[in-house]
């Protein structure tokens, strides 16, 4: 039997559609992607590497530990010492554009779901179809629509990445227990000010969470992208593939792994206190108050 | 000594005539005015409110509403009035509507029917930006959980609601760190609520409540998380902070003990209905129903009665001034068939009891004034306040009536053996 709804081709009559009534939208769209992404490309690679490597060390020591501070800068050095470090810096420009994309469009549409039911009984099945589609099926009406390059990469990447910071935005934000909203409203909380004094400082955590997973999947897309040009440390695995160099894509694997782990880390620590705090004398000059959070700290610290 | 004025006096009467020495002590609480008033109110859960309200309006009880609409009535035709000053209990069983009541003063629950007046003004009809500023201004609350926001420090805490209402930085945080002086915390101003006990987080939440100066204070269960040593404490702590500035309080408990010791005035409530208002003596006297009935079957009489409930104005008065007869004074005695007499002044404060004998005494050695050397020894007076657990081992042991006054000092009457073990019997 033969049955046959061709979906196939209304998908490909609906994307030339777009492209043919919607080409000056789409520009200007391509234009501030590419703008944009191009722009962090270039501020990460102005910094020489012994300079980019040396911050990344610091903030690693003030937020996660002295021992992670040497682990990321010898990886960081590796990376140099295997002659990936323009590639590494593409990619992270890219992830680092999309993602801020990825979440200045996910958290406020986060807390559109946590406040109306009809937003998320819409937006629900939309996440779950980002989410399952495999990444591949991005590319192509990214390329179809904006062509090759970092921008319909960085447009892909968006997609794929942003459903983690939707549902954990609204997650957190619903999850946070109805005593406090009722404490909000009590004292006299306009809807504003409960969202913003009661409701995201308590989601916070849930949200970090979910801006790490879409770094995180970012990063493992903007990998994919290479094939639609959009470089980095893609193309470099992509070219070991191709010429079966094994050498080749080991390295650049190495190196989206050393990436992949240090913006982890790095992220996840942003929902802690800090592991870093300078001593009680520097920190009385310079002003600062103590409490007994950081005084509990240090003990810890210091009987660990 | 052990008769010494009660530190916390109960009820606003005593704490007003100390601000306000020209308001009797009994009279206070008649005088001040309503502050909320609930005229039939109703609150029903569930999807089908309108036909539940029908069913109401037709005089269906709350089982058959329930069971033909799947609807919970949490408030039942509730009507009653809250005093300007007074703490107001709402007291009953798990389930029984106290939370859902105490809400919808404030308007965290939307009442189904009714009206709430409080300060005149009508809440159930009033804007959203009205029925903020109400809660800015004048109520503020404290919950059971205490819900207090852990990333915020105490003082951050303490300072939310002038936060919210957008008081500035400064002045906030000094009256935040004041109202934490009020309940003892100013120490902790820089900790996390996490860091704190759970009887030093509910002070926090008091201090919260406190701070942006409310006249209405609701309180759900707010000390029955805590154990009954801090319990007993926090409720002290109230009656203290109560005596120092009034405030009109409501306060939900589901602990008997917790609304006598603290309640000017208690509603029972049964099934979202208000079975009952009234003061805990009347309550203790004259239950409405078995289930009133119930929560007092081991309640200590002793400590919900106060030597003024029990004394009886039944004996003798004689007026202490010149030229009183000692011969009419012992006629008149005899005629009514007593051995004792109480003198008073003509502002009726107490000055003394004398007995037919110890008259006759006084008047056979011959002096100045007879009266006050017929004065029986150790007739020092009790205070109306004082709980009659306090009182019973005096009475028992003393020959006559123990006399009893009012914070004032006047005379309102005397406790005998008799009346005492009347009292306890017809309360057992
Ligand atoms: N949001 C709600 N939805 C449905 N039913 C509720 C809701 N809140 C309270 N109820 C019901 O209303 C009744 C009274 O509850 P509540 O006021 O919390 O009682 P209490 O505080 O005396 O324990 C209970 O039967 C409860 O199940
Ligand atoms: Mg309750």
């Amino acid at each position: 039997m033969d049955f046959d709804l061709s979906i196939g081709a209304a998908a490909s009559a609906a994307v030339e559609y777009t492209l043919d009534n919607f080409s000056p939208t789409l520009d200007a769209i391509a234009d501030v992607i590419g703008f944009f992404a191009s722009g962090i490309k270039d501020a990460l690679s102005w910094f020489p590497p012994w300079a980019f490597i040396g911050a990344v060390a610091l903030f690693a020591f003030w937020r996660v530990g002295w021992k992670f501070a040497v682990l990321c800068g010898a990886a960081l050095l590796l990376i140099v010492g295997m002659g990936l470090w323009k590639e590494t810096i593409e990619t992270l420009a890219l992830v680092i554009a999309a993602t801020a994309i990825a979440i200045t469009l996910g958290i406020p549409l986060g807390i559109f779901m946590a406040r109306s039911s009809i937003t998320a009984a819409g937006a629900r099945p939309l996440l779950d179809l980002m989410q399952t589609m495999p990444a591949f099926v991005y590319l192509i009406p990214a390329a179809m629509f904006f062509g090759l390059g970092a921008v319909p990469g960085t447009i892909a990447t968006v997609i794929f990445s942003m459903p983690p910071v939707v549902r954990l935005t609204a997650l957190g934000l619903t999850q946070v227990s109805r005593e406090y909203v009722e404490a909000g409203l009590a004292f006299g909380c306009t809807d504003r000010q409960l969202l913003f004094k009661v409701q995201f400082p308590l989601a916070l955590p849930s949200i970090m969470a979910g801006v790490n997973q879409t770094i995180m999947l970012g990063l493992s897309m903007v990998v994919i992208a290479s094939m639609i040009g959009a470089g980095g440390l893609g193309n470099t695995v992509l070219t070991g593939i191709q010429r079966l160099d094994v050498g080749l894509g080991f390295e650049g694997g190495l190196a989206v792994v050393i990436l992949a782990i240090i913006l982890d880390r790095l992220t996840q620590s942003l929902s802690r206190p800090a592991a870093f705090k300078l001593p009680r004398a520097v920190r009385q000059e310079t002003g600062a108050k103590e409490d007994a959070t950081d005084m509990k700290t240090a003990l810890a610290e210091a009987s660990a | 000594m052990e008769f010494a004025p009660q530190l916390y006096a109960r009820g606003n009467g005593g704490l007003m005539t100390d601000k306000d020495g020209a308001l009797g002590s009994g009279d206070a609480a008649a005088l001040s005015a309503d502050k909320i008033v609930l005229n039939n109110i109703f609150k029903v859960f569930g999807s089908n409110v309108p036909r539940a309200v029908e069913m109401i309006q037709a005089g269906h009880g709350k089982d058959s509403v329930q069971a033909e609409t799947r609807c919970t009535i949490g408030v039942n035709n509730a009507s009653f009035s809250i005093k300007e000053g007074e703490i107001f209990v709402v007291m009953g069983l798990s389930g029984s509507g106290k939370s859902t009541l105490l809400r919808l003063l404030n308007r965290l629950i939307e009442p189904t029917l009714g009206s709430i007046l409080v300060g005149g003004q009508d809440v159930t009809s009033m804007s959203k930006r009205d029925l903020i500023e109400l809660r800015r201004r004048d109520m503020s609350m404290v919950f059971q959980s205490f819900a207090l926001l852990p990333n915020r420090t105490v003082l951050a805490n303490t300072a939310f609601g002038l936060e919210v209402a957008g008081v500035a930085e400064k002045e906030r945080n000094q009256k935040a760190l004041h109202a934490l002086e009020a309940v003892g915390l100013e120490r902790y101003a820089a900790s996390r609520p996490d860091e704190l006990s759970g009887g030093m987080r509910q002070r926090v939440g008091l201090a919260r409540a406190l701070a942006n100066e409310p006249t209405i204070l609701l309180m759900d269960e707010a000390f029955s998380a805590l154990d009954p040593l801090i319990r007993t404490e926090m409720q002290d702590e109230l009656l203290r902070l109560q005596a120092e500035h009034s405030r009109t309080i409501v306060f939900v408990s589901h602990d008997l003990d917790e609304a006598m010791r603290i309640g000017d005035r208690i509603a029972i409530m049964q099934d979202g209905v208000v079975v009952q208002v009234g003061t805990p003596e009347e309550i203790v006297m004259s239950p409405a129903n078995d289930y009133v009935r119930s929560f007092f079957r081991n309640v200590d009489v002793t400590q919900v009665f106060r030597a003024g409930d029990v004394a009886r104005h039944s004996q003798i008065t004689l007026i202490d001034r010149a030229g009183l007869s000692v011969n009419a004074a012992l006629e008149r005695m005899r005629a009514h068939d007593r051995d004792i007499a109480i003198v008073v002044a003509r502002d009726k404060r107490y000055h003394g009891m004398v007995s037919a004998d110890s008259l006759r005494e006084a008047v056979r050695f011959g002096g100045a004034d007879p009266y006050r050397q017929a004065f029986l020894p150790d007739m020092a007076p009790i205070e109306s306040d004082a709980p009659l657990a306090q009182v019973m081992g005096r009475v028992a042991e003393s020959r006559w009536p123990v006399p009893v006054v009012d914070s004032k000092g006047r005379y309102v009457g005397t406790i005998s053996k008799s009346s005492l073990l009347m009292t306890l019997d017809r309360a057992a």
